[in-house]
């Protein structure tokens, strides 16, 4: 059986490498969840270099159907073919193309597959699958044809939570939510980004980057990817720590929203004073 | 027993099937925890729970099953400090057999004595204490089958009571109030099926008939996609004792906005009457009468406020709460008004119920609309609640 260990450079926690390697062994679908930029795609890519496995991304998109993944039966083509008679238009079969997961299916050895973002297709889309990820096979009326996978996939699927997932589908899945990393493990991944930055930079930083994302009333979070570029930012620009001490340079890299950026600027120098939670219970 | 965990996770509220509970047995068996209840936690928790929302009720779930029970993983943090890993041993099949015939008795028998007289430390090869590579009953990499395997992965150094102890995702839990990204989720229920954009699907049935009629001339004919999206009206309580909440209803209207694609809003203060304000300073409004007239019924509505006020700004003439502000008709006919026309409208309370029967302004308004608490769960109910007519929390 695979082990998945990891590789050198995706950093990767303790509890999600043992989820990697219980879905491996119970061979079932493993749907990842957590908020933008902590490396749910880039973790189907270290499984699939960590394992030597060719490696299927399957891009889901708001209008995706599950159809889609499975086969397209390109009727247009056959029609304008019958038109002008240039082809043997009984042969169903050289119309019928398979899609990302039915390419795994036919694929003669074990594949990783990458469902990315299934959240962003319409709410029937995971029912549609239950079924074909299940058993692993899907049946093509057209030619009458079962396609089954001869080796069962390793699938990784990502969310959003732009919107709840049915129940029946999850129930199939082993689930792994990644928290966003803390301090330690930061570091960590910073330094496979930036093997050789300054110490004291990356501490400064990393204060700086902690404390914004206290604010409980920023729209959007700076996210990990965000802290990568922030931090390329800072060393092409040849900042000084010390710059980075009593201000924060570039912050459109960390923030993206104009009200977030206010929101900073109104807490001013008084770092800790207008952070408060502003939750309601609080209030009362 | 351990039966009583799946219960104990139910009746916390957390949705678990037979189907997730038998998974986690078949889990077990092939010891992917590798024995381990710091693993098992981990492993059970994503198998069993699908929704981080449920962290923290599994956590309690966990404390309540696991709490007395002994845990090994110090006990095994112990053990692994004093082994090294060592070249793995080779056996022949012969000398396999012979190790087989061991009982589990006796060989736990011997691990306790082991463990107690402290054998353990840097021990290498040999047939009896714990070690590595030997062929002893117990330690790591090495070979006997009835023996006790110790940890062949990394040192454990947290122990899964402990993790469950502290409750780290309390913070994703359902019943505390929102961020931008939570409400959103929540009002993207509100979209139904309504017909958008033009031909982009093709309608094979009338293409094959034209294309006949045709004389085999093809004719494509497309068809219109269905898209979902919704229409939503907001109305806004601002000012007065709706100042700590602004922030708050800000984020719910930013989340409105990007979510829905007919989305209307206009502002209020305590009650409205007979104009609607469409800015937040409230300088310019429009006619509520008009409003009422010229939109679609079908709009959702949802109103935030507090609904705290003097009764007698929801029920008397010029009651309203601005001295230069004077009304023929009271806030509450207003309000029946707008019931009558829009039917699914739903009051969105950022104060936490258990403070409403204690407010007699609540009290009447939530005779005309049917209130939810401005919390994620509130918010999904109400949701739930504009889209079907009905839901668990709202039954009066």
């Amino acid at each position: 059986m695979d082990y998945f260990k990891g590789t050198d450079d995706y950093v990767i926690s303790k509890e999600l490498r043992d989820n990697v390697n219980v879905s491996i062994a119970l061979q079932r679908p493993l749907i990842v969840k957590g908020e933008p930029g902590t490396g749910k795609t880039l973790l189907a890519h270290a499984i699939a270099k960590g394992l030597g496995k060719k490696f299927f991304i399957w891009n889901v998109k708001s209008t995706t159907k599950a159809q889609e993944g499975l086969y397209v039966y390109d009727t247009v083509q056959r029609l304008n073919d019958a038109r002008f008679g240039d082809h043997n238009v009984s042969d169903i079969k050289q119309y019928i193309k398979l899609g990302k997961l039915g390419e795994t299916f036919a694929a003669d050895e074990q594949v990783v597959l990458l469902i990315d973002e299934i959240d962003k297709a319409d709410i029937e889309f995971p029912n549609d699958l239950l079924n074909e990820l299940d058993e692993m096979s899907f049946y093509i009326p057209e030619t009458k044809e079962t396609i089954k996978a001869k080796h069962r996939p390793i699938v990784i699927i990502t969310s959003n939570s732009e919107r709840e997932l049915p129940d029946p589908f999850l129930r199939r899945c082993v689930f792994h939510y990644i928290d966003f990393p803390a301090q330690e493990l930061m570091e960590e991944i910073v330094h496979v980004h930036f093997p050789k930055i300054e110490n004291k930079l990356l501490r400064e930083a990393l204060k700086k980057f902690y404390w914004i994302r206290e604010f409980d009333m920023l729209r959007k979070k700076p996210s990990t990817s965000e802290l990568i570029d922030w931090l390329q930012a800072l060393i092409l620009g040849g900042i000084p720590v010390k710059d980075v001490e009593k201000e924060i340079p570039f912050l459109g890299t960390l923030l993206k929203k104009q009200e977030d950026i206010d929101l900073l600027q109104k807490s001013g120098k008084n770092h800790y004073a207008y952070n408060t939670s502003m939750r309601t219970r609080d209030v009362y | 027993m351990f039966i009583n965990f799946f219960f104990n996770l139910k009746s916390k509220g957390i949705p678990v099937s037979l189907h997730e509970w038998i998974t986690l047995h078949k889990a077990m068996a092939m010891n992917l925890n590798d024995c381990s209840l710091t693993n098992f936690y981990h492993m059970a928790r994503s198998i069993l729970v699908k929704n981080e929302i449920f962290f923290d009720r599994y956590d309690m779930a966990f404390l309540d099953t696991f709490k007395d029970i002994e845990t090994t993983d110090e006990m095994l943090d112990k053990i692994l400090e004093g082994l090294k890993k060592v070249k793995e041993l080779h056996l022949s099949e012969e000398e396999k057999k012979q190790i087989e015939q061991l009982n589990l008795d006796e060989v736990l028998k011997n691990f306790e004595e082991q463990l107690k007289q402290e054998h353990y430390k840097n021990h290498v090869g040999g047939n009896k204490a714990i070690g590595t590579g030997g062929r002893s009953t117990q330690g790591a990499w090495g070979y006997n089958p009835a023996g006790i395997r110790i940890g062949q992965g990394e040192s454990r150094h947290r122990k899964a009571i402990q993790i469950a102890e502290k409750r780290e995702f309390r913070n994703y839990s359902s019943d505390i109030t929102l961020d931008t990204r939570q409400m959103r989720v929540a009002l993207s229920h509100l979209r139904s099926l309504l017909p958008m954009g033009i031909g982009e699907k093709l309608d094979l049935k009338k293409t094959i008939d034209l294309t006949c009629k045709n004389a085999g001339e093809i004719e494509l004919v497309w068809q219109n996609k269905e898209k979902k999206s919704s229409k939503v009206m907001l109305l806004m309580d601002v000012g007065g004792s709706m100042t700590p909440f602004s922030e708050l209803v800000e984020r719910l209207f930013s989340a409105s906005a990007s979510q829905i694609s007919k989305f209307k809003h206009f502002y209020f203060h305590n009650a409205f009457y007979q104009d609607l304000w469409t800015d937040m300073e409230r300088n310019s409004s429009t006619s509520t009468m008009e409003m009422l007239k010229s939109e679609d019924s079908d709009y959702k509505v949802i109103i935030v406020g507090d609904a705290e006020m003097a009764p007698s700004e929801l029920t008397w003439a010029n009651g309203a709460i601005d001295y230069w502000y004077h009304n023929d008709i009271p806030g509450i006919v207003w309000m029946q008004r707008f019931k009558e026309k829009f039917k699914d409208a739903i009051w969105l309370n950022p104060l936490p119920k258990r403070s409403w029967e204690y407010v007699h302004s609540i009290r009447m308004v939530r005779d005309v609309f049917p209130m939810f608490e401005l919390t994620l769960d509130g918010l999904d109910e109400g949701v739930k609640y504009l889209m079907t007519g009905k839901c668990s929390l709202y039954n009066r």
